[in-house]
């Protein structure tokens, strides 16, 4: 049994072909990605050693800092709107009838494509024929904005489908953990005289902390990453009002062929993903585990 | 709780769900008008007259190419994913070797790349070997870069798989792939079953990786062939309408049908988000 379940050609059989795909299409081009950093390339012709200099244009570049801070704009307001989130959750698993066929109609969007996503709310905003100024039109507002072409709106208006595409997702993800909440210890806290909203904010929620704390990261690290609904919708505009990093890094490496600066920038979006990660989980650390 | 305290419960969630269909009910609705009834009409009345052939129109216009495209490379994806992820998962779970601890370590790190971070060296190297604008870029950035969460849902499955059964097929004289091939894969068909729904979501839905390896119109997806071809209809609303509800009919479609699973492969695959 041993001897043929340690069998070496047989282990590397059966990992190797994932581990070398993984290899050779993940960890590689991250070890790139820090080396083109120090380049000074146009992705086709020779690359130039220039050292820190991508790192310091960096620190410099305006534009990377507004992109930074629109990429942390979203990301407080994802974390914002899971309270949101939790408040709907905790309506739907408490005792709803149809509740099962609720979250998966708040799920619909979280399963179709960034793209069309991003084309349908284009429409959706669209300034004369779009449902949502139709709509305020008929409420009697007289000049509904131009929503994605207005540079102080736009990121708040992108936000909205943002919330649309992931409601469903957390809703989800906080209503399987409330379901795992034992019914007795709810019970015990009704007789208790506990009010239904003590009961959610004392009890509940206390319970679930730990799925709180991963939709956090999961929030934050998800915004500073967010890419492809932008991109379709705005590509960063009008006049850079909705750039964020990795729209910022994709237009430099693919619109103005600066290979190694924006590969300094992506290596950047790594380091600050993985910098914000470890400080959030810190924040959130646990002194002590729930026990139920 | 009282009556008037229910109804107002039901009344958030409902407005909710409201929010949640609105947009796609619309869409669907604009899909087969023609542009003068969208621009002057109510937003949700029923079609005056029901233009089917918005969607003949774009589905001979371009759109059945990039549709036949997502297809396959989603499905090849998949076949390659699950085998690759359900193999290597068999061999870090159920085979005695020192360093399983440590590879499944590094699939697990795959799990916190940004894409990002990573797409214009991978866009180099395709270069390199020639893969530019070939579809097999495609299919293997696919199963590498969903092979990590596919392995985590696996994981667990392979874990609780009884001992009994393979030293039983051992002492049996069975061999390695035999016992691989023909008992613990079929075992695993429920959780098979997920994975493929949850690739079947992210393959067919994947953006970056063909809006930078691909440019020629033959070998594009549906999420970057509607962004050119939407570009072409700029005008006409109809049209467009129907290009994005039949990118979006597979994916309902499959939710209809398998909505349990739906819900627990994006459950499970929670930590990729």
């Amino acid at each position: 049994m041993n001897k043929v379940m340690s069998n070496k050609w047989m282990i590397a059989f059966y990992v190797l072909p994932a581990l070398i795909l993984v290899g050779i299409l993940i960890f590689i081009p991250l070890g790139l990605s820090a080396y083109y950093g120090l380049m000074d390339w146009n992705g086709i012709g020779d690359m130039e050693f220039i050292g820190m200099e991508n790192y310091i244009t960096a620190v410099q570049d305006m534009k990377f800092w507004d992109s930074a801070f629109h990429s942390f704009l979203l990301a407080f307001f994802s974390t914002l709107s899971l309270i949101v989130y939790l408040a709907i959750s905790m309506i739907l698993a408490s005792k709803i009838k149809g509740a099962d066929l609720l979250r998966k109609i708040y799920l619909i969007p979280m399963l179709l494509s960034s793209v069309a996503i991003a084309q349908l709310w284009i429409k959706v905003f669209n300034p004369s024929n779009g449902i949502l100024n139709k709509m305020l039109m008929g409420l009697g507002v007289d000049n509904p904005p131009a929503w994605l072409a207005n540079p102080d709106i736009v990121l708040y208006a992108i936000f909205i489908p943002i919330l649309w595409q992931y409601a469903g997702f957390y809703i989800l993800i906080y209503y399987a953990a409330l379901k795992n909440i034992p019914e007795s210890l709810i019970e015990a806290a009704k007789i208790d005289g506990a009010s239904p909203l003590q009961i959610a904010y004392r009890i509940k929620l206390p319970l679930i902390a730990g799925v709180v704390k991963v939709t956090i990261v999961l929030a934050i690290v998800g915004s500073l990453k967010y890419f492809d609904l932008i991109y379709v919708m705005t590509g960063g505009g009008p006049n850079g009002a909705s750039e964020v990093m990795a729209s910022y890094m994709y237009k430099l490496a693919f619109s103005t062929n600066d290979f190694g600066y924006g590969s300094a920038i992506g290596f950047l979006l790594l380091v600050i993903t993985l910098i914000v990660t470890v400080i959030v989980r810190k924040l959130t650390a646990d002194k002590e585990e729930l026990q139920y | 709780m009282n009556r008037l305290g229910y109804i107002f419960l039901y009344l958030c969630l409902g407005l909710v769900a409201v929010f949640q269909i609105l947009p796609i009910v619309w869409l669907f609705l604009f899909s087969l008008k023609g542009n003068r009834e969208i621009f002057a009409g109510s937003p949700f009345a029923l079609p005056q007259e029901w233009k089917w052939e918005n969607y003949l129109t774009v589905w001979e216009g371009g759109i059945g190419t990039y549709f036949f495209n997502s297809v396959w490379i989603t499905v090849v994806a998949i076949i390659l994913t699950s085998l690759l992820a359900s193999m290597a998962t068999f061999a870090i779970t159920r085979m005695q070797w020192k360093l399983s601890s440590l590879v499944l370590g590094l699939f697990m790190v795959g799990l916190m790349i940004p894409i990002h971070s990573a797409i214009i060296p991978l866009f180099n190297m395709f270069l390199n070997v020639n893969l530019i604008d070939n579809p097999w870029s495609i299919v293997i950035t696919y199963t590498a870069y969903n092979l990590p969460i596919t392995m985590m849902i696996l994981l667990g499955f392979y874990y609780t798989l009884p001992r009994e059964i393979e030293e039983a097929a051992i002492i049996d004289g069975c061999s390695i792939h035999r016992l691989f091939f023909r008992i613990i894969l079929p075992m695993t068909t429920p959780v098979l079953s997920t994975i493929v729904i949850i690739n079947m979501i992210y393959n067919w839905n994947e953006f970056v990786f063909v809006n930078t390896f691909i440019s020629s119109d033959q070998y594009k997806t549906l999420t970057v062939g509607i962004q050119n071809f939407i570009g072409q209809y700029m005008t006409d609303w109809g049209a467009i309408g129907a290009t994005l509800i039949i990118s979006l009919l597979p994916i309902l479609l499959a939710f209809i049908f398998f909505s349990n699973k739906v819900v627990e492969g994006i459950s499970s695959s929670a930590v990729k988000g």
